[in-house]
């Protein structure tokens, strides 16, 4: 076999990356719009199986989906300090995770135990509508798991209190164990408990995943099964609940919308 | 073309990945719970191996021997992150499922081990034909797999109902054991010792 000089080998090797990085950064230019375009309708499917408008594992048409989403939900811009609408941003186009990444559309959040390192300015919460009433709120929420920042959304009803329905529409969790979390048979023990104890004039958010079991929703409201294998996982949903329903997540905006004072003008605006 | 038929056809049975040379098992163990996943990870490795195998031998006589090994891993995770790219734009649900088992090819030693084995000797064609061989190989226990263990674990093919289960008012109680992996290991143990109660000589000597 010829020698090879050490010159040719690394000349070699350097031609090797760069046909390699043309190729990979290729592909990914190249199939970027269809890849995003998966993520928002995968998105927007979730919102829908949240809101109980679509069944778990239901595979509908591209059409369908758009169409079940915009005769049903309403997106909304929430400010989270004010807890009121934001009228000048147009919530079709609004995109809160890149928010969160932007200094100049979020600030650093305090120390908390979800780990969520910045919060945006606005939330995107989506409504659904019922009759020309609301009939639940889809709040999204994040916080580090085990491996992984959790995403997903709770949907609770008008008395921002009791829980109809949850999921995690990302995660990197271990498969098997804290996966588990997109498991519809434990998203579906969620429904019916209730996120707020009343404290006097407090509403402290209470909802904990625990270890072990927790009884029926009628009686045990503020506890939910942990996952097996997965206590810090479980740990994290707890965390995440508490952070995004507490004074620095979504309170405001819930207890401006329980008590009526949501700033009309700016919600009819909004439309 | 009598070899060309042999590069293909020998690792199906005679030469199987999986059931002989008893590697890539890792995947086929996580991937295999539901016929749709089976198959696409099928395709996805299939793919790969062809195409590294045609790569690493289109290449094979200016690689310097002492950094093969790497080259080829190069190549390889190159074309697994293209594979990964492309199943995200067509096959989004499915991709969500496979997660990281997609990235995990690169890990996966059918196809490092045919670069090093086949296509460092052999003529792009017929490492091509050997990656698509080695493929169908794995992709025949893996499929054999999904399918047995979708039917009892799920009482599906394909997602369509077979068994219609008790909990949805069937007369069907589904298989625990076939979800989680070790269902996986006992198919894979039957499928080896099938293979080899028909075909005596692919027992080792010792």
């Amino acid at each position: 076999m010829a020698q090879y000089s050490t010159g040719y080998i690394f000349s070699f090797a350097a031609g090797v990356c760069l046909v390699c990085s043309v190729v990979v950064s290729g592909a990914a230019v190249a199939l970027k719009d269809r890849q995003e375009e998966n993520k928002l309708l995968d998105k927007r499917s979730k919102v829908l199986t949240v809101a109980g408008l679509m069944r778990e594992g239901e595979s509908l048409s591209k059409d369908e989906i758009t169409k079940r989403f915009e005769e049903n939900i309403e997106p909304k811009v929430v400010n989270l300090e004010s807890g009121q609408y934001v009228s000048e941003i147009d919530a079709a186009d609004y995109d809160q995770r890149k928010a969160a990444n932007d200094p100049k559309l979020s600030k650093e959040a305090p120390d908390n135990q979800a780990k969520v390192r910045r919060i945006p300015h606005n939330a995107l919460v989506y409504h659904v509508m019922k009759d020309g009433a609301v009939s639940k709120l889809i709040l999204p929420v994040e916080g580090k798991g085990l491996w992984s920042t959790m995403y997903g959304f709770i949907a609770v009803e008008p008395d921002t209190t009791s829980i109809s329905g949850l999921t995690f529409y990302e995660h990197g969790e271990t498969p098997g164990l804290g996966g588990e979390v997109d498991n519809p048979s434990w998203k579906g023990l969620w429904k019916g408990r209730k996120i707020y104890q009343v404290e006097g004039e407090e509403w402290v958010p209470s909802i904990e995943v625990i270890k072990g079991q927790a009884g029926p929703a009628s009686e045990d409201p503020y506890r939910v099964d942990g996952l097996s294998g997965a206590t810090l996982t479980s740990r994290g949903v707890t965390h995440l609940m508490d952070f995004w329903f507490g004074e620095h997540g979504f309170k405001p905006y819930l207890t401006n919308f329980r008590t009526g004072s949501l700033d009309a003008g700016a919600a009819e605006g909004s439309k | 073309m009598a070899k060309a038929k042999e590069v293909l056809l020998d690792p199906l049975v005679n030469n199987n990945p999986i059931a002989v040379q008893v590697l890539g098992v890792c995947s086929a163990l996580a991937v295999t719970t539901k016929l749709e996943t089976a198959v696409v990870m099928s395709i996805a490795l299939t793919a790969v191996v062809a195409l590294s195998n045609v790569s690493v031998s289109l290449i094979r006589e200016r690689i310097p021997p002492s950094i093969r090994i790497i080259v080829q891993l190069t190549i390889i995770a190159s074309l697994v992150i293209v594979t990964d790219q492309v199943l995200k734009a067509f096959v989004f649900e499915v991709s969500k499922q496979l997660s990281v088992f997609v990235g995990l090819i690169i890990t996966n030693c059918i196809v490092m081990g045919r670069a090093e084995a086949f296509a460092m000797q052999n003529p792009p064609k017929e490492a091509f034909i050997d990656g698509i061989g080695n493929g169908l190989g794995y992709s025949l226990i893996l499929i054999g797999v999904g399918f047995f263990r979708e039917l009892f674990g799920s009482g599906k093919v394909f997602g369509a109902e077979i068994l219609p289960l008790t909990s949805a008012g069937g007369w069907y109680t589904p298989n625990g054991l076939m979800v989680l992996s070790p269902a996986a290991f006992f198919l894979i143990g039957i499928a080896i010792w099938i293979m080899r109660s028909m075909r005596p000589e692919l027992v080792e000597e010792n």
